[in-house]
């Protein structure tokens, strides 16, 4: 009991999995949480038997698929399935897909970051950028899919249509109001002692943007950029509407084409989801903190 | 990380100085008023024309909103709309809260077991259709593999049956997300009311209906704002996994507009329904701020 009045104030809200913040607020004075604890573990069955799966389900072939029991892996594994979604031009999706997140979220972030930077430094003394503060606010409540129609017709008048291009410039708008409300609030978290010091120093406000507000923001814009890497990444709205060639797909427009044409062969579509997905799991396994505070950015206020 | 008070930045010089950082907002403003700005107005301007999404845009003056109110499919869409929203709010909340509370207490394994909550979260609306559509298969999924009756349903060429994979494959993905809030509400409420409450001698359901979900109320707010609003955009999901289907079954408005739009090649009632759909968003993130507004005491009795 005496250890949990130690425990500090804190008014901030962090959504990092660690568990250190409250060392001991729940012993003693909660007993086991036996509801909680069995529905957890319920829920990790929930979640883990589709994904087991889908994993072992995609090494089994369409034969054996059909014979063997859903939960037992297959005693032959084969790689015959991830062959056939590799032959049906996947290499070329995951390119597409890999420029459009790229091509979306350097620009975005970038821009985000100084918008942000503007906002706090210049926003006390200028209407101009209070007034672009709440029309970035005002963008988190506008749905992608409702201007959808307005953003084809603009695509098409700039002839972009059927280009990556054509992706990546509304992402990398609808990308910039959440980023632009996590970077500024981070922005404003740098103690403004160093700006004035660097201004005693005679350094411009670019410089300070890049020398001081840049590395102290750092893991802040590694966060927006992987969460808008993975909303870009997992897109699928706007490569529906404004691309057609098949040359032209990204990943999920591919999985769904792809599901169409082989929606008998499972273990093969389950192969393409596993393929796909690939990618995003490993930076998961590496950069887990990044992304689990990357998912919840904007929202821990 | 240091917690600096949200204080902003003091005008640092004179006037002079602001013009040296404003430009560096242009990039992004300019970015956001093209394609965020300037198409919100423009769906609102295309709902007054006819469009068939390649020729030429004919102002039509409320032709387009006369058809669209018209129709039956409008309330049939926002029926589907709010059904699927509520169902999956009702579904996920209690169990978010109930696993948000559990995931800030302390012990090592919770922190294992969230990392393997959050994986649904990673994958696409379409790989998850995709494989809960190749899941449910009453021919091919794991009901005919497994050899089991209930199972093998035709789970999504029924409309209730349809409607329920929705809210249950939504709930899959995002009940991680929601518990992850919820723990960090839990995580802020302070240990004194606790050991206030346990001097009293409250038990330990009597604990949470009383302090633990009442100190939730503006996480449940936030939680039930991105809830709600957030259903209004499940697009990707309902497109790929049922199209709107079995019949108008589960064609939510987002669906409605693309079909007008994107398939019927009508662009002016689909910017209708889009201008709707903007508009129930707005007024629902209004309503749960107001929701929000009320004082604490309000909270307390909701929660007992």
């Amino acid at each position: 009991m005496a250890t949990a009045v130690s425990t500090p104030p804190d008014d901030r809200v962090t959504v990092s999995g660690d568990s250190h913040r409250a060392p001991a607020k729940r012993r003693g004075l909660r007993h086991v949480n036996w509801l909680g604890g069995g529905f957890a573990w319920v829920w990790l069955l929930v979640v883990m038997i589709p994904i087991y799966w889908i994993v072992i389900t995609s090494f089994k072939t369409s034969g054996n698929f059909f014979d063997t029991n859903p939960f037992v892996p297959p005693t032959d594994p084969t790689l015959e399935n991830y062959r056939l979604v590799i032959e049906a031009d996947f290499i070329r999706y995951f390119a597409n897909s890999v420029m459009v997140a790229a091509g979306t979220v350097i620009p975005a972030v970038l821009f985000s970051f100084m918008a942000g930077y503007a906002i706090i430094r210049g926003g006390p003394n200028s209407r101009f950028l209070r007034l672009s503060n709440s029309l970035f606010l005002m963008g988190l409540a506008i749905p992608l899919q409702a201007v959808i129609i307005p953003v084809y017709l603009i695509i098409i008048r700039l002839q972009m249509y059927d280009t990556l291009g054509a992706i990546i410039l509304p992402s990398v708008a609808f990308a910039i109001p959440l980023s632009v409300l996590v970077l500024a609030n981070f922005i404003r978290d740098v103690p403004k002692e160093l700006f004035e010091s660097m201004r005693m120093d005679g350094a411009t406000e670019w410089g300070t943007l890049w020398n001081l507000a840049f590395p102290l923001t750092r893991p802040a814009l590694v966060t927006v950029a992987i969460y808008q890497g993975l909303q870009s990444w997992n897109g699928f709205l706007l490569p529906l509407v404004l691309t057609t060639a098949p040359e032209r797909r990204t990943l999920p427009l591919a999985l769904w084409t792809f599901q169409g044409q082989y929606s008998v062969n499972v273990p093969a579509v389950l192969a393409s989801v596993v393929l796909t997905t690939l990618p995003i799991l490993i930076l998961y396994a590496v950069g887990r903190r990044q992304l689990l505070s990357g998912l919840t950015a904007g929202f821990g206020k | 990380m240091t917690v600096a008070p949200p204080i902003r930045t003091p005008a640092t010089a004179g006037g002079g100085r602001t013009g040296a950082v404003s430009w560096m907002v242009l990039p992004a403003l300019l970015a956001f008023l093209a394609f965020g700005v300037v198409p919100l107005l423009g769906v609102v301007a295309l709902s007054f024309t006819t469009w068939d999404g390649l020729g030429a845009i004919n102002p039509s003056g409320l032709t387009s909103w006369r058809a669209v109110i018209a129709d039956p499919a409008l309330p049939h869409a926002l029926g589907v709309t709010f059904l699927i929203m509520g169902l999956s709010w009702l579904f996920q909340t209690p169990l978010s809260i109930l696993l948000g509370v559990f995931l800030a207490g302390r012990e090592r394994y919770r922190g294992f077991l969230a990392v393997l909550y959050f994986i649904p979260l990673l994958l696409s609306s379409a790989a998850l259709a995709i494989t809960f559509k190749a899941l449910l298969d009453p021919n091919f999924g794991l009901g005919a593999g497994l050899g089991a009756e209930f199972l093998s349903q035709d789970w999504l060429g029924q409309g209730n049956l349809a409607l329920g994979v929705i809210v249950f494959v939504v709930s899959w993905q995002f009940i991680p997300f929601h518990s992850l809030i919820y723990q960090g509400g839990v995580r802020q409420i302070p240990v004194t009311l606790y050991e206030a409450a346990q001097i009293d001698g409250a038990g330990r359901w009597r604990q949470f209906f009383s302090i633990t979900l009442p100190q939730l109320k503006y996480t449940i707010i936030t939680s039930s704002t991105l809830m709600v609003v957030g259903s209004l955009t499940f697009f990707d999901l309902i497109f790929v996994l049922t199209a709107g289907g079995p019949g108008d079954a589960t064609r939510v408005l987002a669906v409605e507009m693309y079909a007008r739009g994107f398939q019927a090649n009508l662009m002016g009632p689909a910017s209708a329904i889009a201008v709707i759909l903007v508009l129930v968003g707005l007024a629902l993130a209004l309503l749960l701020r107001r929701l929000g507004g009320r004082d604490q005491s309000a909270s307390q009795l909701e929660g007992a």
